[in-house]
């Protein structure tokens, strides 16, 4: 868990907790920083710029230093098969951070038939001379450099800007081969720094693709290889400040460059929290959340990101776009920031944003309901939808998630918890009369004052004891969650012996869920043999948000891709398929992905030759000559 | 032999050998432990019953009809029930056990052997596993659906439900008996009724979707009397498909059946039916009355199991699902120009598969020989028998060419086979009969001759392209491609209604004919010019022969209606009237009518329905009239024609 501090306090926590501490003294030791005072925003001295030394930033200008290049996350974590052959996880970071995972090793041989004893391991260094050398725009560094504001074209720094997640760039990286890279990036300070960079990028006719966390899976970040100006990637990384709380209308006027976790731990050092808690909230920025329309695990309390925002700015080639006031809705013509949100860095720069806050929840309780199958529990949600009841999160696994998570559970220390499970076991398959194969499990999150938050939690048990639900637990609804920050991990493990896979999301009517999940998994499956896979995928969904009109449905795809030539191709090939199965059952092309590249294709059908018209003409006004040229969404 | 076209087809096992072999009895209550679908949620017959009752499709309907015609909802409820309890079938395994054993006796007596082929049900039941699955037999006799479900059950296999006409209900006790062994029973016209419908797609749609039984249904909608395949008929297809459009089930098996008969019990009955004696109502003292059948020969049948075809492949490229994603799926819809046509060619596309795997026994072919040669005698007027010897060649010659078009020929081994043809022509003799009047002499001919097309007509998909060509060529005014295309592909529009012919699909039947032609070494192609060879005479002869019959039949019609047609003609009184004109033309020896297979109502009405497609034909207020007398380009071709 990388930022939910609540109650029941472990050990686990505590640490984790100490080494927050530790970094945010750092922070505190800045002027005018995360404080709850009302400060005015002003842009640093660009001489200050030079790194002050000792100071800990989350998110440094040279990420190389702390992630990975080739792979999810922090150097320091990751899985790996010990010599016994049980799955551990490095590091300190996390729950299971030094812990050994017993179950891991039979669940990934037996789902995906893969072995111990063959491996695909990754490059284990970036060959910087397998990058081509830069193409410079001179007449711009040249200026650019006599504003101050920093920039590199080491090949390492422009590597790591050079693409997202989605397999197919891992792969590559894994391979130690780079696609066409960004040829210079630039780390302004502050929204003046966005602004003296996008008028340079238009006087000199260069291609700017803005970077906030690089967490994006719909080839977003990659450069169009067609792109023949000079590609500079604006990485916002070091625009990471809260600029203002106000308390009394509960709003944070921020940065827009600031990763989730930052984010959540500043405001709450104040007290507060914006609650949005996307999957990726570790790496990912909020200029991201705004140009890719994000949702947070939350959102039922907090609501997504179109509902959190306030006020945004943004720099683009025509200038800066804001609103005037900070009223709570208006009603003067279509809402401009809606041309904004979801725009995924065609139009321009977000700099700064303007967010509601909460006070932190009083209290907060995991828990989790095991349901006799998944029919069962999509009924269960939607009911709890119906009564608009619905906790902080919710979150329903199938069955082979429900196995999946079984499978992560760490080595238990005392004979009388691995005792207690067993009867457990017992309980629900046994006298209960589940079938291990069908029943599934829904994860719950609650949050708020301690009284509600038990009000709340008996309200939702009696509506799934209703679908025969039996309450399981707080301890399995928290792994749940947990495996959220460690599932991405996990597919670095699964690419070091041949599995590839994936995750992609979608919304959907409510009558439409079980069919759109048994019909994707269904098409999956088909797919892979057709393409001649040689073993079985694992195919498994589960619906992470409910709405008064739909759910969020996310699929997990992976398989063992030996004996294949081009495992990539087939995966894209089953991937796209999939995509075409969700659009013709009735879900939408993505629920908070976003378009990118990948899902171009099907924009028109998605939203109307008028509706492609529309923004198509709002980009061609906003820049004309495609500065902003990353070619996403259209 | 080099044939040019021969698909791979499973071997046949007898299922019959073990019942002469073993109890039936023990056979009919042996265990019986079916596979079955993977996802089904096991439920009584009564439970379907409340599920589609309560339905948001029969729901909301039966609101529309409340707020239509003013009733109370429980009252249209109530009568919503009583559709469904007059509709469904109460399977029941003892039943079928009952029917395992009595069929066991009857089909011992009645037929040599039912041939089988088991890879065919080997991949029906791991098609039974993964999806829900709809069985289209073809339809030639009472038998068919009797049958199917005997040999589901000899084999193991889930049971079907059956989609039946509502006249077998008709039939006391028999009604019962078969709604106990699967059958429901469906209105034959509901039009307008938008409850019966409603009723009756959600009934079969609940039990397909969860996998409660494979649906069983006749494609062609009714028994063909004349053995030919009926254009198909679209309601239960687009019924069954939809569940799939809408994304309810991942995808649904439709498995072709042919069942052919080497004898079909109704043989007799179908011709008289064709000449104008009505069919007898089904009752079940009739069906005492029929056991007489009992004491005949009627050969052995084949039923092959064809390859199941997923109708999401079918819909692959083809059908844009999203069209569901903006109407509640519960809402009923017309289906649109583009559902239509797709299941519209899908079910003729199944229909050829059902004609592909018919097994044709040797007899089918000496049918069409004989045929022809009765007619040539005719037109030489000379009564004079074939010599056996002759008529083996030919059919030698004949089952070769046809083995070349791909043909799915049960031939016995050459050495018997002059005394197998003469088992043959035992078993499908014509009865002796003394005659008064000169019609009814003539009748009676025609219900031998209908009786032998009959015959012929089970090989006409095999030579039917080829047949087409070979009549364009005959009848296009020179020997350039384009013309006889142009030729072709006026003939195949002008039988659309008589023969399979898929819809849009001329340019491929032309090259699929012209490749048979040329691969036979009967036709060669010389930049764009059709030349006939020395041999390719023999072949093109008998392939126009084939279908002159039916180019008279339509011929005839024309004539009837330039000339004969009365003002306020209906289209009830249209077969009678036309068939009198005939009989007179036939008696009187009036331009050369020679052929008395153009007495049968199935030719007629086709013509009809072809000329009112081709809209040389109006109907106008329910009559039917020329348009603008004599004028179209129909007519004026099929008149020119037989002028020539």
């Amino acid at each position: 868990m990388a930022s939910n501090s609540s109650g029941g306090g472990s050990s686990d926590r505590q640490r984790i907790a100490r080494q927050r501490l530790s970094r945010i003294a750092g922070h505190l030791q800045r002027p005018a920083d995360g404080s709850s005072a009302i400060v005015a925003a002003e842009c640093k001295a660009h001489g200050s710029q030079a790194d002050v030394p000792g100071e800990e930033k989350t998110v440094p200008r040279r990420r190389q230093e702390i992630m990975k290049w080739n792979g999810w996350g922090y150097s320091d974590s990751r899985f790996f098969f010990n010599k016994k052959g049980q799955a551990e996880f490095t590091g300190r970071r996390y729950r299971l951070s030094g812990l050994i995972i017993p179950g891991l090793k039979d669940w990934f041989e037996s789902t995906f038939g893969a072995s111990l004893q063959h491996k695909t391991p990754a490059t284990p260094i970036l060959n910087s001379s397998a990058v081509q050398p830069p193409t410079l725009n001179e007449a711009f560094v040249e200026e650019l450099k006599s504003t101050g504001i920093p920039l590199s074209h080491d090949a390492e720094d422009r590597v790591f800007r050079a693409h997202g997640h989605c397999l197919h760039e891992i792969f590559a990286l894994r391979e130690g081969k780079f696609g066409r890279v960004p040829d210079m990036v630039v780390w302004p300070n502050c929204h003046n720094d966005v602004v003296k960079i996008v008028e340079l990028a238009c006087k000199h006719n260069v291609c700017l693709i803005p970077y906030g966390g690089g967490t994006s899976v719909s080839s977003a970040l990659e450069c169009p290889p067609e792109e023949t100006r000079s590609i500079v990637s604006l990485d916002t990384s070091q625009m990471n400040r809260i600029l203002w709380i106000d308390e009394k209308n509960l709003t944070a006027h921020v940065e827009a460059g600031i990763v989730g976790q930052d984010l959540e731990r500043l405001l709450n050092e104040s007290g507060y929290c914006t609650g949005h808690e996307p999957d990726s909230m570790e790496f990912s920025s909020l200029g991201g959340w705004v140009a890719t329309r994000a949702s947070g695990m939350k959102k039922n309390v907090y609501g997504n990101i179109e509902d959190l925002v306030v006020h945004v700015k943004m720099v683009t080639p025509q200038g800066v776009i804001e609103k005037s006031c900070q009223g709570p809705r208006m009603s003067t013509g279509p809402d401009v920031h809606h041309f904004i949100m979801g725009s995924e860095g065609t139009l321009g720069v977000v700099t700064e944003v303007t967010m509601k806050i909460r006070p932190m929840p009083e209290y907060q309780k995991y828990g989790s309901v095991v349901f006799p199958n998944f029919e069962q529990g999509v009924a269960c949600l939607r009911e709890v939808a119906r009564q608009r009841c619905a906790p902080a999160s919710i979150r329903l696994m199938d069955n082979e998630q429900f196995k999946f998570g079984h499978a992560l559970k760490p080595q238990v220390s005392s004979i009388f918890t691995s005792f207690l499970d067993g009867l457990k076991k017992f309980y629900i398959t046994k006298f209960k009369g589940f079938d291990p194969n069908r029943l599934c499990v829904a994860t719950l999150l609650f949050e708020g004052d301690r009284e509600k938050v038990l009000q709340h939690e008996k309200q939702v048990y009696d509506i799934a004891a209703k679908f025969g639900g039996l309450a399981a637990g707080e301890d399995n609804g928290q792994r749940g969650y947990m495996l959220t920050f460690v599932i991405a991990y996990l597919r670095d493990l699964g690419m070091d012996y041949y599995v590839i896979g994936e995750s992609f999301e979608t919304s959907v009517p409510w009558d439409r869920v079980l069919d759109i999940c048994r019909n994707v998994k269904a098409r999956i499956i088909r797919e892979c043999k057709d393409k001649g896979v040689q073993f079985s995928p694992l195919s498994t969904c589960r619906v992470t948000q409910t709405y008064d009109a739909g759910a969020c449905v996310y699929f997990y795809f992976a398989f063992n891709y030996r004996g294949l030539s081009d495992p990539v191709h087939v995966y894209e090939q089953v991937e796209h398929a999939a995509r075409e199965e969700i659009l013709a059952n009735g879900g939408s092309l993505s629920h908070h992905h976003g378009v990118g590249k990948l899902r171009k294709e099907w924009m028109r059908d998605t939203i109307s030759k008028v509706g492609m018209g529309m923004l198509k003409s709002v980009k061609d006004y906003v820049d004309p000559n495609n500065i902003f040229g990353n070619r996403n969404l259209l | 032999n080099g044939s040019v076209f021969y698909p791979k087809r499973d071997d046949f096992e007898d299922i019959l050998e073990e019942r002469r072999n073993s109890s039936d009895l023990r056979y009919a209550l042996r265990c019986y432990i079916p596979v079955l679908y993977k996802e089904l949620t096991p439920c009584k017959a009564s439970e379907l019953k409340s599920m589609v009752l309560q339905s948001d499709q029969l729901r909301y309907v039966i609101n529309q009809v409340c707020k239509e015609t003013g009733m109370a909802a429980d009252e249209v409820q109530a009568e919503a029930a009583a559709i469904l309890e007059e509709m469904a079938h109460r399977l029941q395994l003892s039943t079928i056990r009952f029917f395992a054993f009595t069929l066991s006796k009857v089909f011992k007596t009645l037929f040599r052997s039912i041939c089988v082929n088991e890879e065919g049900i080997q991949r029906l039941q791991q098609a039974i596993h993964e999806h829900p699955v709809v069985l289209l037999p073809s339809h030639r006799s009472y038998m068919d659906f009797l049958l199917m479900s005997y040999i589901l059950y000899t084999y193991d296999l889930a049971l079907p439900v059956i989609a039946a006409g509502m006249d077998f209900m008709a039939m006391k006790f028999v009604g019962e008996m078969l709604r106990m062994s699967g059958a429901f029973f469906i209105r034959r016209s509901f039009g307008g009724d938008k409850l019966y419908w409603a009723v009756f797609s959600e009934y079969v749609k609940t039990m397909l979707k969860n996998g409660f039984a494979p649906v069983e249904f006749f494609l062609e909608g009714t028994r063909s009397r004349t053995c030919k395949s009926l254009t198909p008929k679209l309601g239960l297809l687009n019924i069954v498909m939809d569940p799939f459009l809408k994304g309810e089930v991942f995808d649904v098996s439709l498995v072709p059946v042919s069942i052919s008969y080497e004898r079909i019990l109704e043989e007799a009955l179908y011709a008289r039916e064709l000449l104008g004696v009505p069919k007898p109502k089904e009752s079940t003292s009739g069906l005492f009355k029929a056991r007489k059948v009992l004491s005949e020969d009627y050969g052995s049948i084949h039923v092959y199991f064809g390859q199941p075809v997923s109708v999401r492949s079918l819909a692959q490229n083809r059908v844009d699902r999203c069209q569901f994603n903006l109407i509640p799926r519960h809402i009923p819809r017309k289906p649109g120009e583009d559902i239509h046509s797709f299941v519209n060619d899908s079910a003729y596309r199944l229909v050829r598969a059902q004609e592909e795997n018919m097994v044709l026994k040797p007899w089918v072919l000496l049918a069409s020989l004989l045929l022809q040669n009765h007619h040539q005698m005719q037109v030489a007027e000379q009564k004079q028998e074939m010599a056996l010897d002759e008529l083996t060649e030919q059919a030698v010659w004949l089952r070769d060419l046809s083995r070349q078009y791909g043909a799915f020929l049960h031939w016995p081994g050459t050495v018997q086979a002059q005394s197998s043809f003469k088992t043959l022509l035992k078993i499908n003799h014509g009865e002796p009969c003394s005659t008064v009047t000169p019609e009814e002499e003539l009748l009676n001919q025609a219900v031998i001759i209908l009786s032998c097309a009959s015959y012929r007509n089970q090989a006409l998909h095999i030579f039917l392209r080829p047949a087409l060509l070979a009549s364009a060529i005959h009848t296009a005014s020179s020997s350039n491609k384009q013309e006889v295309y142009n030729s072709f592909s006026f003939l195949r529009n002008m039988f659309s209604n008589e023969f399979i012919l898929c819809p849009g699909a001329t340019v491929q039947d032309f090259e699929e004919a012209c490749y048979l032609l040329v691969k036979t070494g009967a036709l060669q192609i010389n930049q764009q010019e059709f030349v006939v060879t020395e041999r390719g005479h023999r072949t093109l002869g008998f392939l126009t022969r084939m279908l002159d019959p039916f180019l008279q039949g339509y011929q005839v019609v024309c004539r009837f209606l330039c000339e004969d047609a009365t003002e306020g003609l209906t289209e009830k009184q249209f077969v009678p009237a036309v068939r009198k004109f005939i009989i007179r033309h036939i008696l009187t020896g009036f331009c050369r009518l020679r052929y008395t297979e153009v007495l049968s109502s199935d030719l007629q009405k086709n013509s009809l329905a072809a000329l009112l497609r081709l809209g040389a034909v109006q109907k106008l207020k329910g009559y039917v009239g020329v348009c603008h007398p004599c004028t179209s380009v129909c007519f004026d071709w099929l008149r020119q024609k037989q002028a020539s």
